[in-house]
């Protein structure tokens, strides 16, 4: 590393994404590939970027087919962009689109580039499927047979019980559980209520159509196959209308419901991030900075903590490095994934009993005010394809923070594996 | 072992038929197994307004890596000081709950807040939401002051929790127990070895049973796999039965078991000692030298003794017309006369260590009497006495003395009853079972622990709540 090197404050340019769709609705059709190709080239009319050498360009999926292994450098050779801009693979679960933030935010403050993207893709609808292990193997034989004869004798091993597929599930391989029935254990233990969790989920709704009314995404969204808005948001929410839903988690006295969970849902999202000096020079917004972030984990397999209690232990972590409290914050932006996960959270942070003794602190992290989260809307009502919702949220909270003429926001984002991706993001 | 009734009741056929029949269908018990948790499931704490007793029982559970949960407020954060994040308990208005079909292992309440009959309802509040929570061979246990060291409404109040850990004992069912643990003031840090004790499978035919702990001196550091490490332990009528589990299970806990029985039985007592490592030494107890010829070899071979199991008993069932005076005095001498001599002689001769731990066998005939056993009853209810002539002068000494009244137990001894009583016996319990052998072997390493100096002058019975003689 050279002497000389200083790290770089690194900007948020703008974003965009495609409206989020529901699985197997209008993106039926699309591919990954096809979806973050549309969210990038929303992005590179808004910024200009047509032939522009970037670089680096830093996304994922969560749900990948393999023949996908270098599926953003394949977006960006279809693109309009320089055939020269290098692109990378990433995935942690639902942190991807963080992470990549992450990534090329960080490649920024060292020096090492001076403009990139970050974004995320997922599809349920087009996810993909492997065949049934035993026909693999076999399959694999064949493949190594030497001549016909041999490979007819392979192929005749084949049995009919041997043919099978396995979906991609969506559930931890440790414990079995899905994401959804790890929170429902996390919800009880943490007392959280239906009621709460279908507030949580109104306030979700309301303040996502809000936010299309006054044009907020006008300048975040490009429309794709037809769709101008997420698919899954529902103005008319109410608590009424959500009470009369049934448990889908946690069994027949459970809290979670279809309407306080995310859907499976399709669409794909992308952030400009650039230094300062580049924006600059090529004539570009700055909507926010990228200050720092913390990525945390949690043992979850044998219930010693919550799968996606992370954010909780990461979100300390990084105030601390800074010196910041709650207070010093003017935006929240706690990813959705279930209501129940954000108010498990932001309870651990209220509660003196958590704070003392899993984090050491001797008074509470404290509560956070209510007004300032997920202002926009947050996953509840636009969805969640995995990857798509951290550049979702990263492009959201700077523009937020640009409206409001500065300010301070803060990023929490749960994934499988007991991991928690936070950040700052400041004006 | 599931006998055979409740291996039909458990069958597939069993368990359709038993219900219409009307027949009980009396649940397996758990067992405790080396090396697993104390209380594996999600533990319920709950405190009347000031309990003195939370601190202690976080530390407790703390250390037991249980599973706690409790309601939001004081008592949480009083766990919160423990080093406990419990889990959160809330009841919302209409007794309904966020915590939806969770389900508890243990209930742990305590009642040493409750000072007056008013106050009482704070059971109702702690127990109605959760009464149908409790899973099999679940635990409940309630916690409060030794009413006798209490006066008026307070004293009233404490006696009143008897009433309630014995009905909970016989409402809750599917395998769970139900105990009172009476904690004298300043007797807070004893309550480990009981609260372990109560908590796990060790006490699975336990239930229904009242408890006091006392100041006990000094708390040694224990460890709870091997409580009874570095111990030298004598049990008397080792070599089958009771006693071979009682041999067993001190063994398992580290101690150095040496095992007696009478001259006849020496192959089947060597077998037994050879398995667990322990020594054997065949006496008749009732002989004249005996007491001092056995604790001179203990003191001999072992420096003195540390724990000694009066389990060696006789029956010799007669009417009482028809009892001859040998028939009467063979099992006065056996299952009374024994203890006091060899318990005597050890005082006597300063064999017993320094927290030393002498238990006797009583029996559920020796509290409810029973037809035909006049002299076993008579002799049982003499162990009873034993435990309390002796409890201040043991306790002087840094020692304990306790019994176990085992109630209906699955030995040879019980075999030998005709199958009508036989049956009774056993389904007229809240458990609806007989207990076995290492039931009673069990409470007996409880007592025995050298955590458990505060446990002095008890009688508890392992009957599964038996109906007899409560
Ligand atoms: N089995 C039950 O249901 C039950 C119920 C209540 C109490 N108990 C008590 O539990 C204890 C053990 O009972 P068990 O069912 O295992 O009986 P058991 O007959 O199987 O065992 C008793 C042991 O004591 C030994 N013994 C008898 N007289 C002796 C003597 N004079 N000197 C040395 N050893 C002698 C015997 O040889 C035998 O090994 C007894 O005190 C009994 O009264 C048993």
């Amino acid at each position: 590393m050279p002497e000389t090197q200083t790290v770089r404050r690194v900007a948020i340019v703008g974003g965009n994404r495609i409206p989020f769709a529901r699985s197997n609705g209008p993106y039926a059709q699309a591919s990954n590939s096809d979806m973050l190709a549309a969210a990038l080239d929303g992005l590179i009319d808004r910024f200009d970027l047509e032939g522009k050498k970037l670089g680096e360009v830093a996304a994922g999926a969560v749900l990948k087919h393999a023949r996908d292994f270098n599926m953003v450098r394949e977006v960006v050779l279809g693109s309009r962009l320089d055939k020269a801009t290098p692109a990378v693979d990433l995935q942690q679960a639902c942190g991807t689109g963080l992470q990549a933030t992450i990534y090329i935010a960080n490649k920024i403050a060292l020096g090492q580039i001076d403009v990139g993207i970050a974004g995320g893709v997922d599809t349920t609808s087009d996810a993909p499927i492997a065949i049934g292990e035993k026909l693999r193997k076999k399959l694999m034989a064949v493949n190594r047979a030497k001549g016909n004869g041999d490979r007819v004798k392979a192929l005749l091993q084949i049995r009919p019980g041997d043919i099978s597929i396995e979906a991609p599930k969506n559930g931890e391989p440790r414990t079995g559980l899905s994401m959804g029935e790890h929170q429902a254990i996390t919800a009880k233990e943490w007392g959280i209520t239906r009621e709460a969790q279908d507030e949580l989920t109104v306030a979700s709704h309301q303040h996502l159509a809000a936010a299309y009314d006054r044009g907020f995404f006008d300048d975040l969204i490009t429309p794709f196959e037809g769709l101008e808005r997420d698919q899954n948001l529902r103005p008319d929410s109410s608590l009424e209308k959500l009470a009369k839903l049934k448990p889908v988690f946690g069994g027949p006295d459970g809290t979670m419901t279809a309407g306080n969970s995310t859907p499976l849902s399709d669409g794909a999202s992308t952030v400009l991030l650039a230094s300062e000096e580049y924006a600059k020079a090529n004539g570009l917004p700055v909507l926010a900075y990228f200050t720092d972030a913390q990525t945390e984990a949690v043992g979850y397999v044998k219930g010693e903590e919550g799968l996606l209690m992370a954010p909780a232990y990461a979100v300390p972590k990084l105030l601390d490095r800074h010196g910041l409290t709650f207070d010093d914050f003017d935006l929240f932006e706690i990813h959705e994934a279930f209501a129940a996960q954000v108010l498990s959270t932001l309870k651990a942070w209220e509660d003196p009993t958590f704070n003392k003794v899993k984090l050491g602190r001797d008074t509470p992290l404290g509560p956070i005010d209510r007004s300032k989260l997920n202002v926009n809307g947050g996953s509840l009502a636009a969805a969640h394809p995995f990857a798509a919702t951290g550049g979702r949220i990263v492009a959201s909270l700077a523009k937020a923070l640009d409206e409001k003429g500065g300010g301070r926001g803060l990023i929490s984002i749960c994934a499988a594996g007991g991991i928690g991706v936070v950040a700052i993001v400041e004006r | 072992m599931p006998d055979l009734y409740q291996q039909f009741t458990t069958s597939f056929v069993g368990r359709q038929l038993a219900p219409r029949l009307g027949l009980p269908q009396p649940p397996i018990l758990e067992r405790y197994r080396p090396g697993q948790r104390t209380v594996e499931g999600a533990v319920l704490v709950g405190a009347a307004p000031g309990g003195r007793l939370v601190p202690q029982l976080a530390k407790v559970l703390k250390d037991a890596e249980a599973e706690v949960w409790t309601a939001e407020g004081e008592l949480r954060e009083a766990a919160g000081e423990a080093g406990l994040s419990p889990k959160i308990f809330s009841v919302n208005g209409d007794g309904s709950s966020a915590a939806g079909d969770q389900r508890f292992k243990a209930l742990v309440f305590d009642a040493t807040g409750i000072s007056d009959a008013e106050s009482l309802k704070a059971l109702h509040a702690f127990f109605h939401p959760v009464a149908r929570k409790l899973r099999p061979s679940g635990r409940v246990i309630v916690l409060g002051t030794p009413p006798e060291d209490l006066d008026g409404a307070a004293r009233v109040a404490q006696r009143a929790l008897e009433g309630f850990v014995r009905s909970t004992g016989k409402e809750f069912g599917k395998g769970s127990t139900s105990n009172l643990v009476y904690v004298g003031q300043g007797a807070e840090d004893q309550i480990e070895s009981t609260l372990r004790f109560f908590l796990s499978p060790k006490s699975a035919f336990v239930s229904g049973q009242v408890t006091r702990i006392g100041k006990g001196g000094a708390v040694p550091a224990v460890d709870w796999e091997h409580p009874l490490k570095g111990k030298v332990a004598l049990v008397t009528g080792a070599s089958r039965g009771i006693g071979e589990a009682i041999a067993e299970t001190l063994a398992r806990d580290g101690a150095h078991v040496v095992g007696l029985d009478i001259e006849p039985l020496a192959d089947d007592l060597n077998r037994v000692m050879e398995r667990i490592g322990g020594s054997s030494l065949t006496f008749d107890v009732t002989e004249d030298d005996a007491p001092q010829k056995l604790v001179a070899q203990l003191k001999a071979e072992h420096g003195g003794v540390d724990v000694v199991v009066h389990n060696a008993g006789i029956t010799r069932d007669k009417r009482l017309a028809n009892m001859k005076p040998e028939t009467w005095d063979q099992v006065i001498a056996v299952n009374l006369i024994a203890p006091e001599r060899i318990t005597a002689e050890l005082l006597k001769q300063d064999a017993l260590h320094r927290g030393g731990r002498i238990v006797g066998v009583s029996s559920i005939a020796g509290i409810a009497g029973n037809n035909g056993q006049t002299n076993y009853a008579t002799s049982k209810a003499g162990v009873i006495g034993f435990v309390d002539a002796l409890e201040d002068e043991i306790a002087a000494a840094g020692a304990t003395i306790n019994a176990v009244a085992p109630g209906f137990i699955e030995t040879q001894m019980t075999a030998a009853i005709p199958i009508g009583i036989r049956e009774a016996g056993r389904r007229l319990s809240s458990l609806g079972q007989g207990g076995q052998p290492v039931d009673v072997a069990e409470t007996i390493a409880w007592f025995a622990s050298a955590g458990s100096g505060g446990v002095n002058g008890n009688v508890v019975r392992v009957c599964g709540q038996g109906l007899i003689g409560a």
